[in-house]
C-alpha cells in the first residue's frame, strides 16, 4: 500500500503541474504575437506610413492612412447603425422581455453573437451589395449586424444588473414606466453599456471576412458611401500572402496600428468593468440619491 | 485516561480572524462527544481541525497540536491525505456526489485507496450502508443516483461512505440541522450504535441532542473553550456560569 | 372631512402616461422584433439566392469531389471535409489545454493570479483572426517546417494523416492556429463550469483521504462535464466559422487529402479565397457553401447554448473576428 499512496502523490505533483504547463502553452502565442507584431511592425511605422494612402510594391511613400481611416468610418457608421438597434434590443429583453419573445429574442443573440462572420458577409452581400455594389456602406451594415447580437447581450446583461429597488422605487414614486426606464435603468446601467460598446467595437474593427465580401478595399482615399474603402484588416490580408517584402513590412505594421486600437479598447474596458464593480457596492447604498437626482 | 484525539494549544485563524483559541481538549475513545455553544463560538472550525479540512479554505491556518493516538497530525512530516482517511468527516448538508449511483458514493473512498475488487466493494457497500441503517431502504436501488432519495437517506449516505473508508474517529458537523425530526432521530439512533467501533465528536447547536446521545460534552464561547465534562454532570451541575447561561437558554 | 374628489387632470395624465407607457414599450418590442426579421429575411434571401447552384447540381452538390471553375463544376464535399479535419485537429489539441487551463484557474490557482491570468487568456480571443493568420505565416511556420512536421514526419509519416511534403502551409498549421484561437472560449467556460461547482462537493472528496488532483476529478470535474462538454461544443462553433486564419494558412488547394500535410480548404475559407472573381453560377455555388456551412453553425451554436444556457455570457465576446 506504501507504494501506491506515493503513486497517488505523484500523480498529484503531475497534475497540478501539467495545469500550469497548459496555462504557459496558451501564452506562449499571446506573447509572441505581440512581441512579433511590435519588433517587425515598428521599423515600418513612422508619419508617412501613417499618412500616406496604400500603393502597389516599389512605390515610395507607400502608407496606411487612408486604410486607417476607412476603417475609422465602417466603425463609426457600423456603430451609428449597430449600437442603437443593439441597445434598444437589449433593453426591450431585459425590463420588458419576461415572455416567450423575450426569451426567442435572447435565444437567437446569443446564437448570433458566435455565428461565423463570413457568412454574415454573404447576407450583406445578398442584401446591399447587390443593390448598391461594394461600398463603405455596405461593409458597415455587415458590421453592424455583428455588433447588434454583442451589444444586446451586453446592454441586458448590465441592465438586469440595475437593482430591481431602483425600479420599484420610480415606479412608486409616479414616474412613468418608460421614463423609468430611460432615464433611471439606462443611466443607472450606462457604465455597462459603455463597455458593451467598446467591446462590439473592438470586434469589429478586427474584422475581415465580412469586408473582403462587400467593401473590397481602396487603394485611394475615399470616403464616399457607395464607394469601396480601405480597411486595416483588407490591408494586412492583401499584403500578409504578397511576395513583396516591402508590402510585407506594410502588414506588420497595419498589424501593430490595428492591435493597439483593440487591445487598448479591451484593456480600457477591464479597468472599467472593475471600477464598475467595486462601485456597485456603493451604488447598492446610495441608490435612494440616485433615484432623486435622476428622475 | 488519554483520549483518543487530544488537542495541545490549538489555535485556528481565518486570515486575521482568531476563531479557536488556545483549545485543550481530549475527545474519549468509543465514546460520543459533543461540542456545543452559541453561533460563530467557533465549535465548526475546531473540528474541522480535528482532520485538517480548516485549512483547505483560502487564508485559513491552524497552529498548535492535535494527537491521534499519540501522533501528532500537524507534524509538518505527516500527509493530511492519510489524516483525512483515518478521521472522516459529514457535513451539515448532505454531499453525495449527483454524478454517481448509491454505489459508487458509498465507495468512492475506497476505490480512491486502489481497491478494484467486486466482490470487496459489494462487501463493503453492504456493510457501510447497514452500519448507517440505510441498507434496507435503498438495497434495491444501488444504481440509483445519489441525489435521487430523501434528504435524511443522503446524509445516510454520506455517513455509510465516510464509514466505507474504515476511519478510526467520526466528526460529525451539525448533521441534522437540514433534516426533518423523524430522520435526525434515525441518525441519533445509527450514531449510538456506532459508538462501540468508532470515537465520535459532533458539532450541535441543538442542547437537547446532546443531553440525549453524548457521553461527553464540550462548551465553547467566542472560541475558547470553557467547560468539558460527563453530559449529566455539565447540564445538571456545570462548574462554569458561563455554561449555566448557555444552558438554561439566558443567551444563543 | 374633506371629499376627495378625482380631478379630471389626474385622470387624464394617468392615462397619458400608460399610453407613452405603450408607445415607448411597443417601439422597443418592434425594433428587437425587426433585427429578428431582418436576420430571417436575409436566411430567405440567401436561400433564394443560391437557387441557380441548388438546381444546377442538386444533392451531387454533397457529394461529388470536382471543383473546376474552367467546367462550371462546383461542390461542396471538398470543403466540408476540410472544415472538419482542421476543426478536429482544432478540438484534439485545443480542448486538453483549454481544460488544463480552466483547472489551474478554478482550482489551483493563488487568489491575487486568478484574475490577471483570465485576462491574458481572455486576450487571446481580442487578437483579430488576420492578425492570427499573419503571425501564423511568417512565425509558426518555420517552426512547422524546421521541426514539427519532420518530426511528424518521421515518427508517423507511415499514417495517412502525415503522408506528403512538410510546407507548412496545409491542414495542420490550419487546425493548430485554430486551437490556439478556441481556448479562450473553452477555457473560459469550462472555468465557469467549474467554478459553480460547490465547496461541499470538493470537501466531501477530500474529507475521504482524496489528493487534489482526486478531489478535482472525482467532485469537480464529473459535476462539471456537461458545462465542459458544452465548452467544447462551442469551441467546434468558433473552429468551424473561423475564415481568416485558416485562409491564410491551409493553401487554398480545392481538393480531398486524408494528409494533414497536405493543403486544403474549408467552407469558409473557399468563400474568402475566391469571393473577388466569382460571378454567375461560381458565385451561386459559393452562396450555397455559404447556406451549408450557415447550416452547420446554426446547430453547433444551438445545441451548445442548449447545453451550456446562459453561461455564454462568460464567452469572451471580445472577438476580433472569424
Amino acid at each position: 500500500m506504501r507504494s501506491y499512496r506515493s503513486r497517488r502523490k505523484w500523480k498529484n505533483r503531475i497534475a497540478s503541474l501539467l495545469a500550469l504547463v497548459c496555462v504557459l502553452v496558451a501564452l506562449v502565442p499571446l506573447v509572441s504575437i505581440l512581441m512579433e507584431v511590435v519588433s517587425r511592425g515598428a521599423p515600418a511605422i513612422d508619419w508617412a506610413f501613417l499618412t500616406e494612402r496604400t500603393k502597389s510594391s516599389g512605390a515610395p511613400d507607400s502608407g496606411i492612412g487612408n486604410a486607417i481611416l476607412g476603417s475609422l468610418l465602417l466603425v463609426m457608421w457600423a456603430s451609428l447603425i449597430g449600437l442603437p438597434f443593439g441597445i434598444l434590443t437589449g433593453v426591450y429583453v431585459s425590463e420588458y422581455g419576461d415572455n416567450w419573445f423575450g426569451r426567442t429574442v435572447r435565444f437567437f443573440n446569443d446564437i448570433l453573437a458566435n455565428f461565423p462572420s463570413v457568412v454574415i458577409g454573404l447576407f450583406a452581400y445578398s442584401l446591399i451589395v447587390t443593390v448598391i455594389g461594394f461600398s463603405l456602406i455596405s461593409g458597415a451594415f455587415a458590421l453592424a449586424i455583428i455588433m447588434i447580437p454583442i451589444v444586446a447581450n451586453t446592454t441586458e446583461d448590465a441592465l438586469r444588473m440595475v437593482p430591481n429597488s431602483l425600479r420599484e422605487a420610480s415606479l412608486a414614486l409616479g414616474v412613468s414606466r418608460w421614463r423609468t426606464v430611460l432615464k433611471v435603468i439606462i443611466s443607472n446601467g450606462r457604465s455597462g453599456l459603455v463597455t458593451g460598446a467598446l467591446l462590439a467595437i473592438a470586434r469589429v474593427a478586427g474584422e475581415t471576412a465580412p469586408l473582403i465580401l462587400t467593401s473590397f478595399g481602396n487603394n485611394f482615399w475615399e470616403t464616399g458611401l457607395t464607394e469601396p474603402v480601405a480597411a486595416l484588416p483588407l490591408v494586412i490580408f492583401r499584403n500578409a500572402m504578397s511576395p513583396y517584402a516591402d508590402l510585407q513590412e506594410q502588414a506588420w505594421g497595419a498589424a501593430l496600428v490595428l492591435i493597439t486600437m483593440v487591445l487598448s479598447l479591451n484593456v480600457v474596458v477591464r479597468l472599467l468593468t472593475r471600477k464598475r464593480m467595486k462601485l456597485y457596492k456603493v451604488v447598492k447604498k446610495t441608490w435612494k440619491e440616485r433615484l432623486s437626482l435622476s428622475v | 485516561m488519554e483520549g483518543k484525539i487530544v488537542t495541545e494549544r490549538l489555535n485556528a485563524f481565518f486570515g486575521e480572524v482568531h476563531a479557536v483559541k488556545n483549545v485543550n481538549m481530549s475527545i474519549p475513545a468509543n465514546a460520543i462527544t459533543a461540542i456545543i455553544g452559541p453561533s460563530g463560538c467557533g465549535k465548526s472550525t475546531l473540528i474541522r481541525c480535528l482532520n485538517r479540512m480548516h485549512e483547505v479554505v483560502r487564508g485559513a491556518r491552524a497552529a498548535g497540536k492535535v494527537y491521534l493516538d499519540g501522533e501528532d497530525i500537524y507534524d509538518p512530516e505527516t500527509d493530511p491525505v492519510e489524516v483525512r482517511r483515518k478521521v472522516g468527516m459529514v457535513f451539515q448538508k448532505p454531499n453525495p456526489f449527483p454524478t454517481m449511483s448509491i454505489y459508487d458514493n458509498v465507495v468512492a473512498g475506497q476505490r480512491l485507496n486502489g481497491e478494484k475488487d467486486w466482490k470487496k466493494l459489494d462487501e463493503t457497500v453492504e456493510r457501510s450502508l447497514k452500519l448507517a441503517a440505510l441498507w434496507d431502504e435503498v438495497k434495491g436501488q444501488l444504481d440509483a443516483s445519489g441525489v435521487s432519495i430523501s434528504g435524511g437517506q443522503q446524509q445516510r449516505l454520506c455517513i455509510a461512505r465516510a464509514l466505507a473508508v474504515e476511519p478510526e474517529v467520526l466528526l460529525l458537523d451539525e448533521p441534522c440541522s437540514a433534516l426533518d425530526p423523524i430522520a435526525t432521530a434515525k441518525i441519533e439512533d445509527l450514531l449510538f450504535d456506532l459508538k462501540d467501533k468508532y470515537t465520535i465528536a459532533i458539532v450541535t447547536h441543538n442542547m437537547q441532542q446532546a443531553a440525549r446521545i453524548a457521553d461527553f460534552t464540550a462548551f465553547m464561547y467566542m472560541g475558547e473553550l470553557i467547560e468539558f465534562g460527563e453530559t449529566k454532570k455539565l447540564f445538571e451541575n456545570p462548574m462554569e456560569e458561563l455554561t449555566e447561561n448557555y444552558i438554561t437558554g439566558r443567551f444563543g | 372631512m374633506r371629499m376627495m374628489r378625482p380631478t379630471r387632470k389626474h385622470g387624464s395624465r394617468r392615462s397619458r402616461a400608460s399610453l407613452e407607457d405603450k408607445l415607448f414599450k411597443y417601439s422597443v418590442m418592434g425594433i428587437a422584433a425587426l433585427v429578428l426579421a431582418l436576420l430571417w429575411s436575409l436566411v430567405v434571401k440567401l436561400v433564394f439566392d443560391a437557387q441557380t447552384s441548388i438546381e444546377t447540381f442538386g444533392i451531387d452538390f454533397l457529394t461529388s469531389t470536382i471543383w473546376d471553375p474552367n467546367r462550371d463544376l462546383y461542390t461542396a464535399l471538398p470543403f466540408i471535409f476540410g472544415t472538419l479535419m482542421t476543426s478536429a485537429v482544432a478540438i484534439v489539441i485545443g480542448v486538453p489545454i483549454s481544460i488544463g487551463i480552466a483547472i489551474y484557474l478554478s482550482e489551483l490557482a493563488p487568489a491575487w493570479i486568478r484574475e490577471p491570468l483570465s485576462f491574458l487568456i481572455e486576450l487571446l480571443a481580442a487578437v483579430p483572426s488576420v492578425i492570427y493568420g499573419l503571425w501564423a505565416i511568417y512565425t509558426l511556420r518555420p517552426v512547422l517546417t524546421g521541426s514539427v512536421e519532420p518530426f511528424l514526419m518521421d515518427a508517423l509519416g507511415w499514417t495517412p494523416f502525415f503522408e506528403g511534403a512538410a510546407f507548412g502551409i496545409d491542414k495542420l498549421a490550419s487546425g493548430i492556429i485554430l486551437a490556439v484561437m478556441i481556448i479562450p472560449t473553452v477555457a473560459s467556460v469550462s472555468k465557469e463550469s467549474m467554478m459553480a461547482v460547490p465547496d461541499s462537493q470538493r470537501e466531501a472528496a477530500l474529507s475521504l483521504g482524496a489528493t487534489k488532483y482526486e478531489s478535482t476529478r472525482m467532485a469537480v470535474l464529473s459535476y462539471a462535464r456537461s458545462g465542459i462538454f458544452g465548452a467544447t461544443i462551442l469551441g467546434l462553433g468558433r473552429a468551424v466559422g473561423e475564415t481568416m486564419a485558416v485562409t491564410m494558412t491551409i493553401g487554398n488547394a480545392n481538393i480531398i487529402s486524408w494528409s494533414l500535410l497536405d493543403p486544403g480548404q474549408t467552407m469558409a475559407s473557399v468563400i474568402a479565397n475566391n469571393w473577388g472573381e466569382a460571378d454567375g453560377l461560381m458565385l451561386s455555388s459559393l452562396i450555397e457553401i455559404g447556406v451549408v456551412l450557415f447550416i452547420v453553425a446554426l446547430l453547433i451554436n444551438v445545441c451548445a447554448r442548449l447545453m451550456v444556457g446562459r453561461v455564454m455570457k462568460a464567452v469572451p465576446m471580445t472577438g476580433g473576428g472569424l
